[in-house]
């Protein structure tokens, strides 16, 4: 049987299971070997399983193109059996889940071969093997997590990769859980590990109850059940809820309003883990779901609407937040929240290929900028180290203590000209912030543009998404534009700047590749006729796309939009470069309006006013009040010890001591007293022993004759 | 014996018998106790022959051997234990031999 036999025959769909096990694998021999094993070794095994599950998954989008898109699934396992619950794990092949699926493991893999170069230059990485296989054990168990995710057949199976990516990023996050971002000791990172985690848990709830309202109405959690009886019987009350309630989980995991607060603490992680789980994969998989239940969101227009607005909000406003960071991973980290913001809105709107399209493009660059990030973060470390060593000296973290101030690779203030020491990163950083800024032709152009267009089409039932967006794609030129003109051009504005170097083979490599998708990323869905080949590969799920053709007004007026915020950015920051202690020239312009940027509009301030400290003075009261002083002082020192205390004196003094000992005493007594009177009888006189024996035999025969 | 009813010999056992039993009770000589205590075997011998030849059975002619087969041993018995006692009391006085007083 050749290959294009096997792959109409199906028989690569029983691969399916695999897109889990060789990262599994992967995982397992770096935890068992790994110890023994060199860190180039280990960052190996890990790359090659996540290139393995990739090559499952191009031979699972070959066979599924090569049966017509037909939807495969793939029975793995028994699960659940109860009753009415019949839960199987199964692996569901279409053409949604396979996108996701190339998308996760072909970036992963990317990111997992860039890891292997950058873990090891990491600040805080102090010759610690065992922390490097670690690392690419959770990166492994992430690429496993997100594909039981994104291939699972109910909403259960995709509940428990959802609950798994949120560990792993949980893990990662926290990942030097004993240094903060500068290396210094400090519990910050394992507390931005924790702030995402309860986050998602807020989330996650929400998710949950939609998955039992879910069950409770439909009687299934299979996606194909739970559509088909929502198009039987559309009952909008309880798709709305489960909808609604669905929301609150996208918001968790998608990291938009009102919880989107734990991602840009989550760039404490290494940089890949930004790259891979915070800005590529992870994070769209609240996008994912929401296209995933299109049967049930297209059913009820009201939560399609407020789907939108959560989205196009969130783009606007993590835009503005954006504009005014210093931390080139921050500008990323609410970047980042911006574009989800655009994917819920798109898929919000109904525009669900314009929505997995930008998802597709946005993992491409946004991976592409979070890692030159690194690679840029990383050339001022060595420049520092540089510095702080003179030549030939060999790493040794520690030095990074010795200053008296801690020098913080990451802002921006603190670089400058970059473009001279890092060309190749330069251009890599180039190309993703053109493709994030729309500009024509990079991918983020037209993945943009045809959000912004189908924005544009409803307008009518979706009022106010197209405006926010549009002016959130231009805040995302301008701050695109700021980050380049500070990092890349003007004068160097520390000696470290100046001494900064470029990144290795092994981590600029990978990011041509991505560079490369960035770049042509666009050819996936181009608006032209005969290329529309995302919308028609996901007709096979989703039901009839309209292929929506080029429209000029709208392209036109986003990458004008585009030119004209990059032309103000660098009238601002690149016509007369800000030196070194100089503040932002914006904060003169904006004046409030900028603090509220550069300070993130308080949010975390107000969050912790509104929420976090009533919520810890409940749990004080809770502990000390409630618990301490009545639960343990009163009730347990005073009621039940009390209590206790009394019973057994009462038990030991007039029960025991009166009543038990009494009756021993007075038996003990009674033994005495008669044996004290019958020893009398025993009076070593044998002539009265003859006299008693006498009259005894006399009492007895007396006792016979008369009787 | 024809002629002398049996209630004569019966009469002169009791006799003898309370002597023996006074005897053991009131002497303080362990020789006197022990020859009163033999007074009262032969007393209950008298008894046992008398009332066997009344009745013409030999069961009580018998019973009177094995009486003074035990009374012979326990003469011996009794005789090595008063000369034991003598020799280290120096004295026969049963009063004075009261140690297992309780």
């Amino acid at each position: 049987m050749n290959f294009s036999e096997a792959a109409t025959s199906g028989l690569f769909f029983h691969l399916a299971p695999w897109l889990v096990f060789f990262p599994v694998i992967g995982l397992l021999i770096n935890m068992i070997f790994g110890g023994k094993m060199s860190e180039k070794a280990v960052g190996t095994v890990a790359s090659l399983a996540s290139g393995a599950a990739f090559v499952v998954s191009v031979l699972l989008a070959y066979s599924l193109n090569a049966v017509h898109g037909e939807l495969q699934t793939v029975p793995f396992a028994e699960w659940i059996h109860i009753g009415q619950l019949q839960l199987d794990w199964t692996f569901r092949v279409d053409s949604l889940s396979t996108v996701m699926m190339l998308v996760v493991s072909g970036v992963g893999t990317l990111i997992h071969i860039y890891a292997i170069g950058y873990m090891h230059e990491d600040v805080r990485f102090h010759d610690e093997v065992k922390r490097f296989r670690r690392f690419f054990v959770f990166l492994n168990l992430f690429i496993a997590m997100m594909m039981i995710l994104v291939s699972g057949d109910s909403y259960l199976m995709l509940f428990v990769g959802w609950e798994g990516v949120g560990l792993c990023s949980f893990l990662l996050i926290g990942f030097w859980y004993d240094f903060d971002t500068l290396g210094r000791k400090s519990t910050a990172n394992a507390e931005a590990g924790k702030k995402a985690f309860i986050a998602n848990r807020v989330g996650d709830f929400g998710f949950l109850l939609a998955i039992f309202t879910t069950f409770w109405h439909f009687g299934t959690l299979q996606f194909d059940g739970v559509f088909e009886a929502a198009a039987a019987h559309p009952d909008p009350y309880v798709i709305s809820a489960i909808t609604l309630f669905m929301l609150i989980g996208v918001t968790g995991k998608s990291a938009q309003v009102p919880l989107y607060v734990w991602l840009p603490d989550a760039m404490a992680g290494p940089t890949p883990v930004s790259a891979l789980i915070h800005a590529a994969t992870m994070v769209t998989a609240g996008v994912y779901l929401v296209v995933r239940s299109a049967p049930l969101y297209s059913v009820v227009h009201s939560a399609s609407y407020i789907v939108a607005m959560i989205g196009a909000v969130t783009a606007l406003f993590a835009a503005t937040i954006a504009v005014g960071q210093y931390d080139i991973k921050k500008v990323l980290a609410y970047s980042t929240i911006s574009q989800l913001g655009f994917m819920v809105a798109a898929v919000g709107t109904g525009a669900y290929v314009a929505g997995i399209f930008h998802l597709a493009a946005h993992a491409f660059f946004k991976a592409l900028l979070f890692l030159s990030a690194g690679s840029v973060i990383l050339g001022m470390e060595r420049g520092h180290h540089h510095l702080a060593h003179g030549h030939g000296d060999h790493a040794d973290a520690d030095a990074h203590h010795e200053d008296g101030e801690v020098f913080d690779p990451g802002d921006m203030r603190n670089m400058g000209n970059l473009r001279k020491q890092m060309p190749v990163t330069f251009w890599l950083y180039l190309a993703g912030t053109l493709a994030l800024a729309g500009i024509f032709p990079f991918a983020g152009f037209w993945s943009k543009d045809e959000i912004l267009l189908d924005a544009k089409l409803h307008a009518e039932h979706f009022p106010g998404v197209y405006w926010l967006l549009a002016i959130a794609a231009f805040l995302t030129a301008f701050y695109m534009g700021r980050q380049i003109w500070m990092v890349f051009y003007g004068k160097e504005r520390t000696e470290v700047a100046k001494h900064a170097q470029e990144s290795p083979p092994i981590m600029t490599v990978p990011l041509m590749f991505l560079a490369f998708l960035a770049v042509f990323g666009g050819a996936l869905n181009l608006p032209f006729e005969g290329f529309h080949n995302l919308g028609h590969w996901l007709e096979y799920t989703i039901g009839h796309v309209e292929d929506l053709p080029l429209n000029l007004g709208v392209a036109g007026v986003s990458t004008l939009l585009a030119l004209l915020a990059i032309f103000l950015s660098w009238l601002i920051y690149g016509k007369n470069p800000i030196k070194a202690g100089q503040p932002d020239p914006l904060k003169k312009a904006l004046g409030p309006i900028f603090t509220g940027m550069e300070n993130k509009w308080f949010v975390d301030e107000g969050y912790k006013a509104v929420v976090l400290d009533p919520f810890q003075k409940l749990a004080k009261f809770l502990s000390i009040t409630l618990d301490w002083n009545f639960w343990h002082d009163w009730f347990h020192e005073s009621v039940i010890y009390g209590f206790f205390k009394w019973l057994a004196a009462f038990l030991s003094d007039p029960v025991d001591m009166g009543i038990i000992n009494a009756v021993a005493d007075w038996l003990a007594d009674l033994t005495k007293r008669s044996s004290e009177s019958l020893r009398r009888l025993q009076n070593g006189f044998v002539r009265s022993y003859a006299l008693s024996v006498l009259l005894g035999v006399v009492a007895i025969l007396g006792y016979l004759l008369f009787k | 014996m024809d002629g002398i009813s049996v209630n004569y010999y019966v009469g002169l056992s009791t006799i003898l018998f309370v002597i023996g039993a006074t005897g053991v009770l009131i002497r303080r000589n362990a020789l006197i106790i022990f020859m009163s205590v033999e007074l009262m075997l032969n007393a209950g011998n008298l008894a046992f022959v008398a009332f066997a030849s009344a009745h013409d059975l030999l069961n009580g002619q018998v019973f009177v051997f094995f009486i003074m087969t035990v009374a012979a041993a326990e003469v011996a018995v009794g005789l090595a234990l008063i000369v034991a006692i003598f020799r280290s009391k120096k004295s026969i006085n049963v009063d004075e031999i009261n140690v297992l007083k309780g």
